[in-house]
């Protein structure tokens, strides 16, 4: 197999070939069926039962972007794993979070990264913010066959632009539509709890702090309301993956720093089960 | 009659090796030195845009001499084998050795091969590893034969007399500011043994591997005003640490200080 090219003794001539900075268009070129959108599928008869991932939410503040997601994972009506982890850094200045099928979700990061990653490699510079929101857009709409036989993977991918100095948010749909969000976005089952929630919550006007809090309440939220969420799971200390992406780069949050927010939102609901309530006018 | 289109194999072969060679010895010099904390390389290249030193992968980098175009390919060939195999496997099983491996057997082929020009390069390939013992360098000449390195290499024009300077210079415990400037002192230094050229910041190219950075990536380039802070430590530094007579072998000849 091509992996393991040093078995052929030199370096096959498509490695050595000018041209493409893209490793998503090199496997395409020498190996493209190990390209997630590209297997084929044995026909099924019935519902299928596969781990799904369930809300991700992104807000911006004046120096950068929060992106936050749940832990849990679902399969039909059990959970499938308590602690799974959806959001991740994509490069040091931008993150994925992606909801829908696991198994593909997973892979179709690690694919990203390492798009970016290779970019940057052999072209010596990084792509710009937009660069790398179309290139995950190219990747979802290669991933249309499953996503029609139900095997959607829907990511929400936030950055720090550095030309223009701000967060930003792009959303995708599961034909690699994308577009920009302004202020906040959530993606997956949760996301319409979250999106209301953030909705009230949400200033542009809020700290780093404020925002993640903000974040945390929406995701608390979301799994209120929909059971396919996890909210902070205070007994075994699972809490919800939080990033946030500034000027600085990308960071995510420490158990410790996050344990502190989830504790301090969960004693906030032990008196107002709603969370924090915005004026009527 | 046939006799007088008969070359000798073995005349082919020096030939070809004597037109690599020359190719490589035209280009600028370029040193890889072991320091206290990683691996730092050091090249004499005013471009911005081409470059002689490059990151392959997480704790591995290249560095070339000689025809730009022929290396720059075979370098984006190491990044596109190297992330591949790092996709099917893991990050950790993408090894400098391997990589080695393979750009010998490519350099090794193309040299062999009639059909073929010989490639007129150099390459160096550097894995840094937890502890300066651990730490890899192999330099691989244009007939697709491994070296094995340690401590300090030069490639290049004039590596000779580069190498045999810095051979008897260096340490691999020295922090990273003196071992740069031993690096541009050797790089300064001319063929014919005449004077010694002062290198500024912006003829050099130079990055490091460093160990103890905490991203997964340990090459970095050293730009601008840290490149300049560094080669302005302590101007006399570069001269100081004369090796104790005896301590590093014996000196070659011609060398004098």
């Amino acid at each position: 197999m091509v992996g393991n090219s040093h078995d052929q003794g030199r370096l096959p001539a498509a490695f050595l070939r000018p041209g493409s900075s893209s490793f998503f268009d090199f496997l395409s070129e020498i190996a493209p069926e190990r390209l997630p959108g590209n297997r084929m599928l044995p026909p099924v008869e019935g519902p299928v039962q596969i781990p799904h991932g369930t809300t991700i939410v992104a807000a911006t503040f004046s120096g950068g972007v929060v992106l936050a997601g749940d832990r849990r994972a679902t399969m039909g009506h059990q959970i499938a794993q308590r602690d799974v982890e959806k959001v991740f850094p994509a490069d040091e200045f931008s993150a994925v979070g992606i909801a829908g099928t696991m198994g593909f979700a997973i892979e179709l990061v690690k694919l990203f990264q390492l798009e970016l990653e290779h970019f940057e490699k052999v072209e010596g510079e990084v792509l710009s913010l937009e660069g790398k929101a179309n290139r995950l857009s190219a990747m979802i709409r290669g991933n249309l066959g499953m996503a029609m036989q139900g095997l959607a993977v829907v990511p929400l991918f936030a950055g720090y632009d550095l030309d223009r100095a701000k967060g930003r948010i792009f959303s995708y749909d599961v034909t690699g539509g994308r577009s920009e969000e302004l202020g906040f976005a959530a993606v997956g089952s949760g996301s319409v709890f979250a999106r209301g929630s953030l909705k009230k919550l949400h200033r542009e006007d809020l700290t780093e702090q404020q925002t993640v809090t903000a974040v945390v309440q929406s995701l608390y939220d979301a799994a209120d309301d929909d059971s396919a969420t996890g909210g902070p799971d205070l007994t075994r200390r699972i809490y919800p993956i939080v990033t946030v992406i500034t000027e600085e780069g990308f960071r995510r949050l420490t158990e410790a720093e996050i344990s502190e927010i989830a504790r301090s939102v969960h004693e906030g609901r032990l008196q107002l089960p709603n969370g924090p309530q915005a004026p009527v006018l | 009659m046939s006799t007088p289109f008969y070359v000798s194999p073995q005349q082919v072969m020096a030939d070809r090796a004597e037109y690599a060679r020359k190719g490589v010895a035209r280009g600028r010099a370029l040193v890889v030195l072991q320091y206290a904390d990683g691996i730092v390389f050091v090249a004499e290249n005013p471009s911005r845009a081409l470059h002689k030193v490059s990151e392959i992968y997480d704790r591995i980098a290249f560095a070339a001499t000689g025809k730009y175009n022929e290396y720059e390919n075979l370098r984006i060939g190491g990044t596109r084998y190297a992330d591949l195999r790092g996709y099917t496997y893991d990050r950790e099983d993408v090894t400098a050795q391997g990589l080695a491996n393979l750009y010998a057997q490519t350099l090794g082929t193309i040299f062999s091969s009639a059909a073929e020009k010989p490639y007129e390069v150099e390459l160096l390939v550097a894995e840094v590893g937890e502890s300066g013992a651990e730490d890899e360098i192999y330099r691989l000449p244009h007939d697709g034969s491994i070296i094995d390195e340690h401590g300090s290499v030069a490639v290049g024009g004039n590596a000779e007399q580069i190498g045999s300077y810095l051979k008897q210079r260096h340490r691999d415990d020295m922090p990273l500011g003196e071992a740069l400037r031993l690096a541009v002192a050797a790089l300064g230094r001319d063929s014919g043994g005449g004077e010694v050229r002062e290198l500024t910041a912006d003829q050099l190219e130079v990055a490091v591997l460093d160990r103890t950075r905490p991203q997964q990536r340990k090459f970095k380039r050293i730009l601008g005003r840290q490149l300049a802070r560094l080669l302005d430590e302590n101007p006399h530094a570069p001269t100081a640490p004369e090796p104790s007579p005896g301590s590093e072998g014996d000196a070659s000849g011609g060398e004098t200080d």
